[in-house]
C-alpha cells in the first residue's frame, strides 16, 4: 500500500484534526457533570479505575471458540486487579457481543464510547465488523487496540492513527507457508483453498511470492455456505497433493470430511487461524455426528504458531496461562482462545504500566509506538509498532500437529513483514513471564 | 392522531369542489402529524445523550423500512422477506456515492438511492405479482438470499466480504450553528446523520399518510381484499401489486441509504436475512398495516436488546450470558405478542377502541353482540 498522502487524504486528515479538537472541547465542555474523575483527564479512566471495553461474537455462527477470547481477557484483568492492578487503578473490562454482524458492532460500540465512556476499545473482533468502526473511534479520539484480525487494514497509521493490529497478518503467514512448501516440498503440486475475503486473498498472496509456480488449483469458499464438494472436488481433480488452507476453523473440518467422503488425501498445511486442534476436532465430531471422533484425523497438518499454545504444558507462558484460568477463568478447561484472550491482555496492560501514572488516550497510543517494538509478551517475534507502523506480530514458526495434540516444530522462528521483505531467522531468545505474571512499568 | 392506514375510511361522495377541500383537508392533516414528528423529533434528539442519539438514528432507518414494509403487507397483501436485500440496494448506492472526494449533497444521494432500489424493486414485483402465500414469501426469500453474493461476485466494484466502508458526511456550517443556537452543543457527524434520517423519516412519513389516503392506497385495498370484484371494477391487479412493490422498494431505498451511514458500512454481512426478518418482526409486533405500529414495532427492535443486555449484566449474568439473554427475550415477547394480541400492538388497541364504542352505541338497545 503506498502512503503518499493526496490532496483528499491531507483534508480528511485536516478533518480528523478539527474532530479531535471538536471532540475535545466537548469532552472538556461537559467534564463538569459527569464526575467522571478529575478535571481534563480522558473518559474511562479515573484515580480508581480503566474502563475499556471490546466488541465480540458472544452469540450466532462464529461465537464457538471466538467467544472464549473476551473470557481470556477478563480472567487476566482480575489477576491484575488482585494483585494491585496498574498504578493502582482497577481494569474494568466489557465484553459487548455483535454476533459478528458490522451493523451490530456500531451499535454495541456507540455504546461503549457514548454510554459506557470506555477509556480504550480492546480486542474488537473480525475484519468486516471491526471495519465499520474505525472510521468512528479514530475521529472521537478512543484508542483502537489489539485489534483481534490478521487483516492489514489496521496498519495504517496516517488515517488511523489510533487503530493498533496485533496477530500476524495473513500475508506474513502466506509467505512463511510458501517458503516452508518451497524449500521442503519442492516437487509438490499445491494447491490453495481460500476464504473469499482478506484471510484467503492477502494468504494466497503471500504464498505465490515463493510457490507460484507449484499451483495448480486455486478455489474458493464464502462463508456460510457449507456446500464445500466442488472445491475439494476440484483441487483433487488438478491433482494437488499440497493444499493450503487459509480459511476458520468450520471450514478446516469441512474440508477434512469432504476430504475423507472423497478419498482425497494430501498434505494440509491450515493458516494460524482456522487450525485449532481442540475447536476443529469438536466441530469433526458434530458435523460427522459422531462418526469422526476427536482430532485425530488432523494428525500430521502443518499450521503455524507466533506464541506458545495450550498445550504445550511446560511452557513458562502456558504455565502462567494456566495459574491465571484456573484462579479466575470459569473452571473449564484452558484453550488456545482463552490464551489468545489473555496474551491481548498481557500487551494492554504492558502499554498501561509503561503510560505511567498520568495515562491518557494520547499517552497510551504513544507508549505502543515508541515503546511497543519491545512489548515482552509471550509472542516469539516483537510487534511491528513504530510511529509509520502499526502491525502486530512480525512472524511465526510453521509447527506440525501431532496424534497427542501437541506440536512439533517444522522451522526455526522466522521473520517477515508484507511486500518483498525476506524472511529470516529470528535468533534473540523468546521472553520469559516476569515472577509476578504481570508486565513491569 | 390517526394513522392507521387500513382502516382509514374512504372518502365519502362528495362533488368535485368538496373532493378538492377534502384532499386539501388531507394533505393538511398529513403535514401537521409529519411536522409534529419533526417537532418531537428534534426535542428528542437534542434532550438526550450521544449515545441515545445513535439509537434514535438507528430508529429512524428501521421505521422507515417498515412503514414500506407495512404498506406493502398491510395494504396490499403481499409478503416480503426480501425487504433487507433491498435495503441493502440503497446502502450500496450510498456508499458508493459518498467515497469521492467531493461527494453530492445528500438529498442526491439518497435520491439515486431511491431510484435504484425502485428499480430493483420493479425487476422483483414484475415476479412477485404472480405469486401468492407461500410462494411469495420463498421467492423474496432466495432474493434476500442471493442478492448479498452479487457483491462478493463484483469484488472490484463492491469490495466483497469486507464491504465499502461510508465515510460520514461533514455536518455543513448551518447545522452546526442551529445546533449551536437550539442546544449549545456540539453538533457531531453522529448528530447530522441522526438529524437526516429525521428528516428522511418526516418525508417518508408525509408521504404513507397520503398514500393511505388517496386512490392508490384505495386501490391497494381493494387488491387485498376482493381481488374479483378489484378486477370488476377495472383495476388492473398485475399493475398494482407491481406498483405496491416498487413503492415499498423505495422506502427500502431511502432506509438504506440512512443505514449506510448509521452503520458506516455496507457489507453482506450487515443484510442477512436476519435483518429482512426482524422487520418483519417489527411490522407484526406494532400492528399489521399501521404506520403508527411501525414505529412501535421498530422501537421494540432498536431498544429492547440493549435494554435486555443490561438488565442482564446488572443481574450480574456474565457477559456471554447478557448477550444470550437478549435474542431469548425478543423471541419471548414475539411468542407473546402472536399467542395473546395477533394483531400486535395498534391492532389490538384499535379492536379495543372499536368493541367499546360499538358498546357504548348498542345501551341504548341492548341485543346481540355485532
Amino acid at each position: 500500500m503506498a502512503h503518499q498522502p493526496t490532496p483528499a487524504r491531507r483534508s480528511r486528515r485536516l478533518a480528523l484534526g478539527a474532530a479531535l479538537a471538536a471532540s475535545a472541547l466537548v469532552v472538556a465542555a461537559c467534564g463538569g457533570g459527569d464526575g467522571d474523575g478529575g478535571g481534563g483527564s480522558d473518559p474511562g479512566i479515573t484515580d480508581e479505575s480503566i474502563k475499556i471495553g471490546g466488541h465480540f461474537p458472544l452469540t450466532g455462527v462464529a461465537a464457538p471458540g471466538y467467544s472464549e477470547i473476551p473470557l481470556g481477557h477478563k480472567a487476566y484483568y482480575d489477576f491484575v486487579n488482585a494483585n494491585g492492578g496498574v498504578h493502582d487503578r482497577e481494569i474494568e473490562f466489557i465484553a459487548k457481543d455483535d454476533g459478528y454482524n458490522p451493523a451490530k458492532t456500531t451499535e454495541v460500540v456507540n455504546e461503549l464510547v457514548l454510554k459506557d465512556e470506555v477509556f480504550a476499545i480492546v480486542g474488537g473482533l473480525g475484519t468486516p465488523t471491526h471495519q465499520a468502526v474505525t472510521n468512528f473511534l479514530n475521529s472521537e479520539g478512543v484508542p483502537d487496540l489489539t485489534v483481534s484480525s490478521g487483516s492489514i487494514l489496521w496498519d495504517n497509521p496516517e488515517e488511523l492513527p489510533m487503530t493498533f493490529g496485533w496477530q500476524p497478518d495473513y500475508e506474513s503467514e502466506g509467505k512463511i507457508l510458501g517458503q516452508y512448501i518451497a524449500e521442503n516440498m519442492p516437487d509438490a503440486k499445491v494447491g490453495i483453498f481460500g476464504q473469499d475475503d482478506e484471510l484467503g486473498e492477502d494468504g494466497a498472496k503471500g504464498l505465490k511470492q515463493y510457490v507460484e509456480d507449484q499451483i495448480v488449483a486455486e478455489v474458493t469458499y464464502v462463508p456460510g455456505n457449507t456446500d464445500i464438494g466442488p472445491q475439494i472436488a476440484e483441487l483433487q481433480k488438478s491433482g494437488a497433493d499440497v493444499v493450503v488452507g487459509f480459511n476458520v476453523p468450520s471450514y478446516t473440518a469441512l474440508s477434512q470430511l469432504v476430504s475423507l467422503k472423497l478419498n482425497y488425501k494430501p498434505e494440509w498445511l491450515v493458516s494460524n487461524v482456522g487450525s485449532d486442534a481442540g475447536l476443529v476436532g469438536s466441530l469433526l465430531e458434530k458435523f460427522s455426528e459422531g462418526a469422526v471422533k476427536g482430532s485425530s484425523p488432523l494428525t500430521g497438518l502443518y499450521t503455524t504458531a507466533y506464541m506458545p499454545q495450550s498445550t504445550e504444558a511446560d511452557d513458562p507462558w502456558i504455565q502462567l496461562w494456566q495459574k491465571v484460568w484456573d484462579e479466575y477463568g470459569d473452571g473449564s478447561p484452558l484453550t488456545n482462545y482463552k490464551v489468545y484472550g489473555m496474551a491481548e491482555a498481557y500487551t494492554i496492560v504492558e502499554a498501561m504500566m509503561k503510560s505511567g501514572e498520568d495515562m491518557s488516550r494520547e499517552s497510551i497510543v504513544d507508549t505502543f509506538e515508541q515503546d511497543g517494538g519491545d512489548f515482552t509478551g509471550p509472542n516469539y517475534v516483537p510487534f511491528r509498532y513504530s510511529e509509520d507502523r502499526h502491525a502486530g506480530i512480525g512472524g511465526m514458526k510453521v509447527v506440525q500437529l501431532q496424534a497427542d495434540g501437541t506440536t512439533a516444530d517444522k522451522t526455526p522462528v522466522l521473520k517477515t513483514d508484507v511486500g518483498d521483505a525476506e524472511i529470516e531467522e529470528f535468533t534473540d531468545s523468546a521472553n520469559t513471564p516476569p515472577e509476578s505474571g504481570i508486565p513491569s512499568d | 392522531m390517526s394513522t392507521d392506514i387500513t382502516t382509514a375510511v374512504p372518502a365519502p361522495p362528495a362533488g368535485p369542489s368538496a373532493m378538492q377541500r377534502l384532499l386539501g383537508l388531507n394533505l393538511v392533516r398529513s403535514l401537521l402529524v409529519s411536522l409534529g414528528v419533526l417537532v418531537v423529533g428534534v426535542l428528542l434528539l437534542e434532550s438526550t445523550d450521544a449515545y441515545t442519539n445513535t439509537q434514535l438514528s438507528s430508529l429512524t432507518y428501521f421505521t422507515i423500512a417498515a412503514i414500506g414494509l407495512t404498506a406493502l403487507t398491510g395494504l396490499n397483501g403481499q409478503i416480503s422477506l426480501g425487504h433487507g436485500a433491498l435495503m441493502a440496494v440503497g446502502a450500496y448506492t450510498t456508499a458508493l456515492m459518498l467515497d469521492t472526494d467531493s461527494p453530492l449533497p445528500f438529498p442526491v444521494i439518497a435520491l439515486a438511492a431511491i431510484v435504484m432500489t425502485s428499480l430493483v424493486g420493479f425487476v422483483v414485483g414484475i415476479g412477485a405479482a404472480r405469486l401468492h402465500g407461500p410462494y411469495l414469501a420463498g421467492a423474496t426469500l432466495a432474493f434476500a438470499v442471493a442478492l448479498p453474493s452479487v457483491a462478493l461476485y463484483f469484488k472490484g466494484t463492491f469490495n466483497g466480504e469486507a464491504g465499502l466502508t461510508v465515510i460520514s458526511p461533514r455536518p455543513p456550517e448551518w447545522f452546526v450553528s442551529f445546533i449551536d443556537a437550539v442546544s449549545g452543543e456540539f453538533a457531531t457527524s453522529s448528530k447530522y446523520v441522526a438529524y437526516l434520517g429525521l428528516f428522511c423519516l418526516v418525508i417518508a412519513l408525509f408521504f404513507a399518510l397520503n398514500l393511505g389516503r388517496s386512490k392508490i392506497g384505495r386501490h391497494w385495498r381493494a387488491v387485498r381484499d376482493q381481488e374479483v370484484a378489484a378486477e370488476i371494477a377495472g383495476i388492473n391487479l398485475g399493475r398494482t401489486r407491481v406498483q405496491a412493490f416498487v413503492i415499498s422498494a423505495a422506502y427500502a431505498g431511502l432506509a438504506g441509504a440512512v443505514m449506510a451511514m448509521v452503520v458506516r458500512l455496507a457489507a453482506p454481512t450487515v443484510f442477512t436475512l436476519v435483518l429482512s426478518l426482524s422487520l418483519l418482526t417489527a411490522v407484526v409486533i406494532g400492528g399489521l398495516g399501521s404506520i403508527t405500529g411501525a414505529f412501535i414495532g421498530s422501537a421494540v427492535l432498536v431498544f429492547l436488546p440493549p435494554l435486555v443486555t443490561d438488565l442482564s449484566t446488572d443481574a450480574k449474568l456474565s457477559d456471554t450470558q447478557a448477550a444470550q439473554m437478549s435474542p431469548l427475550i425478543y423471541g419471548i415477547v414475539l411468542v407473546l405478542v402472536m399467542l395473546l394480541a395477533p394483531g400486535g400492538v395498534m391492532g389490538t388497541l384499535s379492536m379495543a377502541w372499536r368493541r367499546r364504542r360499538a358498546r357504548r352505541q348498542l345501551t341504548a338497545t341492548p341485543t346481540k353482540k355485532g
